[in-house]
C-alpha cells in the first residue's frame, strides 16, 4: 500500500520537475496565417543554432494571435495588421502591455485562374468587384461569366487590411463591406486551391503564396497610373499599391529568450529568410 | 469496514452519475450568461431575423437568419440523402443479407463512422466540390449540396446501426405470423417489420440529424461560408457551427461579437436539444 503511494508521489514530483523545466525555454508563437511560413522558417533556423530552445509556431489569423497574447497563452503574436485600440485596452486590463516590432513588408497579391483573360485592374475596379457592384467578368474585359469572390475569414489580418485599404480606400467613414455572397475561406491555402481550379474565381493572399497555378493581377492606383505587378521590387520602391507591414507583438519590451529570438528575426540572417519566403525585408 | 467501503463506492458512483447532469447544467448556465449579454446591443428579433452578418464592422451587424437557414438547409439536404439509404441498408442488413455479407457490411459501416470529419471534409473539397461544380455548371462547387452529401456520409453510420437494432428487435413471431398468412418477404418487411420498428427507426433518424447539425469541420471546408440567404441548394451557405468555429479565435473576449457567438451557441443548443428530446420520446414510446 505504502509502496503505491510512494510511487504515485514520486511520479508527481517528476512530472512537476519536467513541466517546470519545459516551461523555461519554450516560446509559443501564434497568429497571422500570412506569416506562418516565415515564422516557421525563422523558428527552424533559430532552433538549429540554439538546440536547447524550443519554439512552437501556429497560425489561425492575426486576430487569433493577438487575442491569445491578450489572454496570455502565447509569448509572441504575429500580426499582419496593427493592433486595435480595443485590443490594447483589453490587454492592459489583463496586465499585458503589447509591444510592436515591425519585421517585414508584404505585398497583397490579387489572383485569378491562369485561364482568365483579365490581367490588370484598378483599385476602384477591385473595390467594386469585392463589394459585389461588378458581378460579371465582362464589365472588366473578361468573358461573360459571374465573378466568384473569395475572401479570408474575419479573423484574418489580410481580410481586415483588404477591407480597409481596397474596399474602403483608407476612408474611416466608409461603410463598404465584402459582398454577402463572397465565399469566406479559412486559410490562404484554401483560397489558392480554389483559384487554381476555378476559372471564374478571384481571391487575394500574401505574395508568399503565389505559384504558377494562379495569375497575379497587375494593379494600378487609378486609371492614370501604371499597372504594377506584385513583385518584391515594386513593394520596396512603393509602386505596388497594396502592400503592408508585418508585425510581431510581445508583452512589454522583449527580454531573455524572447529578445534573443526577436533579435535573430531582425538580424541579417533573419531578414534573408524574409526574402527567401517571398516577403520584403525591412532594410 | 466492508459496509463503509460499500457506502463510499456507492456514493462515488452516484457522484459520477450526477456529474454529467451537473456539467450540462453548468454549460447551459455559462452559455446563457455569456450569450444573453448580446441582447444589450441588439434586440432578440433583430438578432434572430436580421439578414446581415458583419460582426467586425462598426457598428456590427448581427443578424443570424442566414446562418440558421444555412444550417437547416444543409441538414435537410443531408437528411433527404441519408435517411432512405440508411433505413434501406438497415433493413437489408438485419432482414435480407446472408450472414457473411451482414458481417462485412456491419464492419464497413463501423469503419465509415471512424473516419474523422476533417478527413471527410478534405476528401470532399478535392473530389466532390469540382464534381458538383461541373455537373451543375455552377460558378463554384462550394455549395450547400456539397455539404449535404458529405454530412449524409457522417449521419449514415448512426442511422444504420441504431435502425438495424430497431428492426432486429421486432419480435420474430410478427414476421412468422405474416409469412404464415401468405405474405411475401417484401410485404412482410413493408407492412409488418417497418411499422413495428418505426419508433426505433425514427429515433435513429433523429440522432443522425443531431449529429449532422452539430458537425463543424467538414461543413466549414466545403460549404463556402457566405452569409447569404440561399434560394437553392446549389448556393453557398454559412452554418451556425462554422461561424462559431471560424470566428471564435478572433472575437475579443467581452466584445459584442464574442457575446453574439455565444448567443449562436444557445441557438444551436436549443435546436439540437429539441432533436435529442424528440429522439428520446420516440425511444421511450418504443420501450413502453
Amino acid at each position: 500500500m505504502w509502496k503505491k503511494i510512494f510511487f504515485v508521489l514520486t511520479m508527481f514530483l517528476f512530472l512537476g520537475l519536467a513541466s517546470a523545466n519545459a516551461g523555461k525555454k519554450f516560446i509559443q508563437i501564434k497568429g497571422s496565417d500570412t506569416m506562418v511560413n516565415l515564422g516557421q522558417t525563422w523558428a527552424e533556423k533559430y532552433m538549429e543554432k540554439n538546440p536547447k530552445e524550443f519554439i512552437a509556431v501556429t497560425g489561425g489569423g492575426s486576430g487569433t494571435g493577438l487575442s491569445s497574447l491578450i489572454s496570455g497563452t502565447c509569448d509572441i503574436a504575429m500580426s499582419s495588421r496593427n493592433i486595435k485600440e480595443k485590443e490594447v485596452d483589453l490587454a492592459r486590463k489583463n496586465g499585458i502591455e503589447p509591444y510592436e516590432i515591425k519585421v517585414a513588408l508584404d505585398g497583397l497579391a490579387v489572383v485569378v485562374n491562369p485561364k482568365n483573360p483579365v490581367s490588370k485592374l484598378t483599385i476602384d475596379q477591385l473595390g467594386a468587384i469585392f463589394t459585389g457592384k461588378i458581378s460579371n467578368w465582362e464589365v472588366v474585359g473578361g468573358k461573360n461569366a459571374p465573378i466568384v469572390i473569395l475572401s479570408r475569414e474575419v479573423n484574418s489580418g489580410t481580410h481586415v487590411y483588404f477591407k480597409e485599404h481596397v474596399l474602403r480606400k483608407n476612408d474611416p467613414n466608409s461603410k463598404e463591406e465584402f459582398a454577402p455572397g463572397a465565399l469566406l475561406l479559412s486559410s490562404s491555402q484554401a483560397i489558392a486551391d480554389e483559384v487554381a481550379q476555378n476559372p471564374d474565381a478571384i481571391g487575394y493572399y500574401g505574395m508568399g503564396y503565389s505559384s504558377s497555378k494562379h495569375k497575379p493581377i497587375m494593379v494600378a492606383k487609378d486609371e492614370k497610373s501604371e499597372y504594377e505587378a506584385p513583385t518584391i521590387e515594386n513593394v520596396v520602391n512603393g509602386k505596388y499599391p497594396i502592400s503592408r507591414p508585418l508585425f510581431l507583438y510581445t508583452n512589454g519590451e522583449p527580454q531573455g529568450p524572447i529578445k534573443k529570438f526577436v533579435d535573430f528575426c531582425l538580424s541579417k540572417e533573419g531578414q534573408d529568410i524574409v526574402l527567401e519566403t517571398e516577403f520584403v525585408p525591412m532594410k | 469496514m466492508r459496509k463503509f467501503k460499500e457506502f463510499i463506492i456507492e456514493k462515488l458512483i452516484l457522484i459520477c452519475g450526477l456529474a454529467s447532469i451537473l456539467f450540462v447544467v453548468l454549460i447551459f448556465i455559462f452559455l446563457l450568461r455569456e450569450g444573453l449579454a448580446v441582447f444589450k446591443t441588439v434586440g432578440p428579433f433583430e438578432f434572430l431575423l436580421g439578414k446581415s452578418w458583419y460582426p467586425i464592422s462598426e457598428p456590427a451587424q448581427l443578424g443570424i437568419l442566414p446562418l440558421i437557414i444555412g444550417s437547416l438547409l444543409v441538414t435537410l439536404g443531408a437528411a433527404i440523402i441519408s435517411i432512405p439509404i440508411g433505413v434501406a441498408s438497415a433493413v437489408y442488413i438485419s432482414e435480407i443479407a446472408p450472414l457473411k455479407i451482414k458481417e462485412i457490411l456491419k464492419a464497413g459501416i463501423e469503419l465509415l463512422a471512424a473516419i474523422p470529419s476533417v478527413v471527410l471534409g478534405f476528401i470532399g473539397m478535392v473530389t466532390l466540390v469540382p464534381w458538383v461544380k461541373n455537373i451543375f455548371h455552377l460558378p463554384t462547387g462550394l455549395t450547400a449540396l456539397s455539404g449535404s452529401i458529405m454530412l449524409a456520409f457522417m449521419a449514415m453510420p448512426t442511422i444504420v446501426s441504431i435502425a438495424e437494432d430497431a428492426v432486429y428487435s421486432v419480435p420474430k413471431s410478427y414476421k412468422e405470423g405474416a409469412l404464415a398468412l401468405g405474405a411475401t418477404h417484401w410485404q412482410t418487411i413493408y407492412r409488418i417489420i417497418l411499422p413495428a420498428g418505426s419508433s426505433g427507426i425514427l429515433a435513429a433518424i433523429m440522432l443522425g440529424i443531431g449529429r449532422v447539425i452539430g458537425e463543424t469541420m467538414a461543413v466549414m471546408m466545403i460549404t463556402g461560408n457566405a452569409a447569404i440567404i440561399p434560394h437553392t441548394i446549389l448556393q453557398p451557405v454559412r452554418t451556425l457551427t462554422a461561424t462559431i468555429a471560424a470566428e471564435m479565435g478572433e472575437a475579443v473576449v467581452g466584445s459584442e461579437h464574442y457575446f453574439a457567438l455565444f448567443a449562436i451557441g444557445i441557438a444551436l443548443f436549443v435546436i439540437s436539444f429539441a432533436i435529442n428530446v424528440t429522439a428520446d420520446l420516440f425511444l421511450h414510446k418504443r420501450s413502453s
